[in-house]
């Protein structure tokens, strides 16, 4: 996947959606911010996520992240690789950290920012 | 007073400051508020703080106990004590600065690993309070981890413990404990098989159990497997030095009070809260855990770890607001497993054991008492006496001196005339004779 | 940090060698009645190490360690204070140590006379009704304030389910509400850490429980408006809980139930001088106005015809928090060192320990700018200045070059309002003599930054190890032998 397709939240979560399964992570931005990843608390498969919601919760050395969901549904899949290997998080946030999928069925992403617009907001954000 | 500056050195500091007077200093603090009046003592010198302590210490009765029920007169071997007196470990504050702090990481680690040994469970934490607090956020644990609201609990488990879990759970209704009844001082395994179904969070046993019985704690650990629901088992860790393990039987948390493994009973405490799970419940611990790791050099040191679970990062959103341990407690236990290590451990047990069998074959010889459970025990066992145990425990205690067992009226009617009676290794078997004796004399 | 001795951390088990024991018993018969079938089948892995091993190897760990008695500890809102041996050792005495919990009432007369006497004397120590010393900590003790809170209202048929906190408190505090089944509501302080009455007044609602403050705050600063904020509180139907993690500033100085807090807090470890062995065992107290008293955990300590007795009948009681009573030895401590101080001793600690901590505020403010310009009360807020900042220097770097001078780090950043926190706590137990040295290395590390930043960056050099791998800590937890 390129960074250029996906859209993004406000709160640095990046989801790609193919028919009625949308693929959720972190960006690129926020593993860089978190700094070294030592765990991420996946949620379980089939549990119903609400956009806007907690999904779950990454941890790094003197912090903890919670993740939003970028829309409803309900966890189909989940990264068990972040379990044995945080760090892919970092390496890799969009390709092999990628946190879960869930099924959705008429997602509302207007919202949600494309890849050009983010790049404006983390600039915003800067303080 | 402990204050080291003098008078000159003060007004030296104040000018420094650029204050003429310290009172400058409080301006921010409403008059109103200032030089209350407060009307308390003067001040005691050194000496007479002694002898006041001395004499509020000969106010309370030095006496050969035989009561146990969760808290143990065991010995503490002297270099025990003389250890955890150092300054270096006693004035030390909480490891935050690792690289100033290995001595005491390191003690934690050889902590966490000890309790793991005894209990035969994958990870411990670096102690809590003490028993109770310790089942209390097992219980906890459990509730999140499942999401369901039963508590289902053996009637062998202190009932103390049960009142501190209710307050640990805010008395919210939501949650629902119910009580497997004992079967001749034994878990009713089948009642317990009853009770357990799709809304049971958790099943908490006690081994021996609250009556000094010895638990079949395997077909216990095995049944919950089975029904795939969560199991606690609380276990004396000094009775580990001989007893089957809660690890051993699949439970997947194992808690204790500490206390039993050489700290003195001291009315009350601090004592020590043992803390264990299977690995996969790591980050479902509360409090703090210690770990190894490597320095910038590859050498072997030692760090407080996994601190995004807890409350100073995730704030309200942490298992637990504890941010302490009671590290001194905990060296103690590492230091007394040191000294005792698996075998002397486990002669200690014995010991207790066997006079624990020795006196129970003793007392069952006076007329008009019998034991009241024919179950193995490991050290202590309840009789049942002719009288109420209340009264004959405040007669044997100001006539011969000897605190006999605890009376278990407040479990209810049926043990009104029960007594709890625990055998330590700080006891003998002339000891045993002058309880029977004591006893025999007061019905 | 030992310059004879070599560090070495082999581990008790590594030191273990069969056959070897520490302490050996006389075993009189060992009849024993426990079945096979319930004994444990593989023998724990415990060291076997004889007692001088054990000595040995447990002194040499004391070595690798500060700790009050060797180093100066300026650790912000953890009051290191001096921890006098006569507390030690009265504590010890055999009448208190050897006593069962669950002893008759009338073989434990002496302690309990000192529990109840040791509440009664920090109710007038700060202007409060009544008390429990069970709480074994500064956060057991909290959450147990806050469950009184709980049924206070409950019994009052009252469902409020908030609990306003500043931003600036201690991360127990919001954990603590949780616990308790409240919702947290974070209020922002203003730039000065004070909180803003407006603020207040929009956040206090209905549902607002409990206000839970901090005085003087984590900043060091004393909350001016705290009567207008009980009585905004009052008005509203809300109680005040204070933390008392920072009594230190106040003692014998002002009562705080004077300023109309309804529960508070006490660190017997903090400000009533018990050591801190390391991160514990403490104990924490909690003082409460009589509106408040039926509902104080069980059992209550009470008096009747010269005897004390623990009433275990207490029909609105939040319960029990503790199976057994509480951390007994650690009150005593505390006791000794409240017999020590009367009303004017008491006063003398809070104005020594505000004096030392304005003196190195002072005296450090220019090459560290405190966060707030005032005055502070018994801790400072510095933060590095504006070139150490550019030289890229952190916090984290002056605490950790501070490990190599031989001062303990002084607490980092927090609180949290403040980027890149230095909280200094001297406390009124150390001399000018030790704070002077302080200062001055502070200034020499300061230089060091400004010449060398790398050195600064690599910190500690003389520790028994260099800074430690914590991602590799916290990826693959290593946690027992």
């Amino acid at each position: 996947m390129k960074p250029e397709e996906l859209k993004y939240t406000k709160t640095h979560e990046w989801i790609k959606i193919d028919g009625d399964v949308a693929t959720v992570g972190v960006s690129d931005h926020a593993q860089h911010e978190m700094g070294d990843i030592v765990f991420v608390d996946l949620p379980k498969v089939g549990a119903k996520l609400e956009k806007g919601k907690q999904a779950c919760v990454v941890e790094s050395v003197k912090s903890a992240f919670d993740i939003y969901s970028p829309v409803s549904g309900e966890v189909s899949e989940v990264n068990n690789k972040l379990s044995e290997d945080p760090a892919l998080l970092n390496q890799s946030p969009i390709d092999n950290g990628w946190i879960y999928k869930m099924k959705v069925s008429n997602a509302d992403v207007s919202d949600l920012m494309d890849f050009k617009a983010y790049q404006e907001f983390i600039k915003t954000e800067v303080h | 007073m402990y204050i080291s500056n003098t008078k000159q050195e003060k007004e030296e500091m104040l000018s420094a400051i650029g204050v003429k007077d310290f009172s400058e200093l409080i301006s921010s603090i409403p008059e109103e508020f200032l030089n209350p009046k407060i009307s308390l003592p003067k001040a005691l010198s050194e000496i007479e703080i002694y002898k006041k302590m001395r004499d509020l210490s000969d106010k309370n009765t030095v006496i050969k106990s035989f009561v146990g029920a969760g808290v143990y007169d065991h010995y503490t071997p002297s270099a025990l004590k003389a250890i955890i007196s150092r300054g270096e470990f006693l004035t030390a504050y909480t490891p935050y600065q690792a690289e100033a702090s290995q001595g005491l990481l390191q003690t934690i680690y050889e902590y966490q690993s000890s309790m793991c040994a005894l209990y035969e469970m994958d990870c411990s934490n670096a102690s809590m309070y003490d028993g109770s607090t310790a089942f209390a956020e097992a219980v906890k644990a459990c509730l999140r981890i499942s999401g369901k609201k039963k508590i289902l609990y053996s009637q062998g488990i202190d009932n103390r413990y049960i009142e501190v879990t209710r307050t640990y759970l805010a008395d919210n209704k939501e949650f629902v404990f119910e009580m497997i009844p004992l079967k001749d001082g034994k878990l009713d395994i089948t009642a317990a098989e009853k009770m357990m179904d799709s809304s049971t969070a958790c099943i908490a046993v006690s081994n021996p159990n609250y009556f000094g019985v010895i638990e079949d704690i395997e077909a216990i650990g095995k049944k919950a497997a089975e029904k795939k629901i969560l199991s606690i088992c609380i276990s004396d860790p000094f009775s580990l030095g001989i007893l089957k393990t809660p690890g051993s039987c699949g439970f997947d948390f194992a808690v204790g009070e500490g206390q039993s493994l050489g700290l003195p009973m001291s009315y009350g405490g601090p004592y020590l809260g043992i803390f264990t799970s299977k690995k996969e419940y790591i980050r479902q611990m509360p409090g703090r855990i210690c770990g190894l790791t490597k320095d910038k050099d590859g050498k072997r040191g030692f760090v407080l770890t996994l601190q995004a679970r807890e409350q100073h990062i995730r704030r309200d959103k942490a298992a637990s607001n504890i941010c302490s341990n009671q590290a001194l407690c905990a060296l103690a236990t590492t230091i007394y497993c040191s000294l005792l290590g698996p075998d002397g451990l486990k002669e200690a047990c014995l010991i207790n054991n066997s006079l624990a069998v020795k006196a129970a074959k003793e007392l069952s010889k006076i007329k008009g008492v019998k034991l009241k459970y024919n179950q193995p025990f490991f050290n202590e066992f309840v009789i049942d006496l002719p009288l109420p145990a209340s009264e004959i425990r405040r007669k044997v205690s100001s006539s011969f001196h000897i605190d006999p067992g605890l009376d278990l009226g407040h479990m209810g009617k049926e043990f009104e005339n029960s007594l709890l009676v625990c055998l330590t290794e700080t006891k003998d078997e002339n000891d045993i004779s002058l309880l029977k004796k004591a006893i025999e004399e007061s019905i | 940090m030992n310059d004879i001795m070599k560090f070495d951390n082999e581990l008790s088990i590594e030191k273990s060698r069969s056959g070897k024991r520490g302490i050996r018993f006389n075993c009189p018969s060992c009849e024993t009645n426990i079945p096979n079938n319930f004994t444990r089948k593989s023998e724990p892995k415990l060291p076997e190490l004889s007692e001088f091993d054990t000595v040995r190897h447990f002194t040499r760990l004391s070595k690798f360690n500060f700790s009050v008695d060797t180093h100066f500890y300026p650790l912000g809102s953890c009051t290191m204070k001096y921890n006098p041996r006569i507390n030690e050792e009265t504590s010890s005495f055999e009448g208190f140590t050897s006593l069962h919990p669950l002893s008759l009432d009338e073989n434990a007369q002496g302690t309990l006379e000192i529990i109840y006497d040791a509440q009664n004397r920090l109710c007038e120590l700060c202007g409060m009704d009544d008390a429990t010393l069970w709480p074994v900590a500064g956060a057991h003790g909290e959450y147990t304030g806050i469950l009184i809170a709980k049924k206070y209202f409950s019994v009052k048929g009252e469902g409020r389910d908030e609990i306003i906190v500043p931003d600036s408190a201690h991360g127990t505090n919001p954990a603590t509400a949780s616990m308790a089944g409240f919702k947290t509501v974070n209020i922002q302080s203003s730039p000065d850490g004070r909180l803003d009455l407006d603020v207040l007044k929009k956040n206090l609602t209905p549902r607002t429980a409990v206000i839970m403050l901090t005085v003087p705050n984590t900043l060091g600063i004393f909350e001016k408006n705290i009567k207008k904020i009980c009585e905004l509180a009052h008005a509203n139907g809300s109680l005040v809980y204070m933390d008392g993690a920072n009594l230190n500033a106040l003692i014998g100085l002002v009562k705080p139930g004077d300023f109309g807090i309804d529960i508070m807090h006490l660190n017997m470890h903090k400000t009533f001088s018990t050591p801190h062995g390391g991160g514990g065992p403490g104990a924490g107290g909690i003082l409460v106005k009589r509106i408040l008293s039926p509902h104080l955990p069980k059992p209550r300590v009470e008096k009747k015809e010269g005897k004390y007795f623990l009433n275990e009948n207490v029909p609105l009681s939040i319960g029990r928090i503790k199976a057994y009573l509480c951390n007994t030895q650690v009150l005593l401590r505390a006791y000794a060192y409240i017999l020590n101080h009367g009303p004017e001793e008491f006063k003398s600690i809070a104005e020594n320990a505000i004096l030392n901590a304005n003196y190195i505020k002072a005296s450090l403010e220019k090459l560290y700018p405190s966060y707030s310009k005032e005055y502070c009360m018994h801790e400072c807020v510095l933060t590095p200045s504006k070139e150490l900042q550019e030289k890229g220097i952190k916090t984290l770097d002056i605490a950790k070059r501070l490990l190599d001078y031989g001062f303990h780090a002084p607490t980092v950043y927090f609180p949290l309002i403040v980027h890149e926190a230095i909280m200094i706590e001297p406390t009124e137990t150390e001399s000018k003599e030790t704070l002077d040295s302080f200062i001055s290395t502070m200034t020499k590390i300061h230089s060091e930054a400004m010449e060398n930043p790398e050195m600064l960056k690599q910190a500690p050099h003389t520790m028994p190890v260099k800074r430690l791998d914590e991602v590799l800590a916290a990826r693959q937890p290593n946690i027992k032998w």
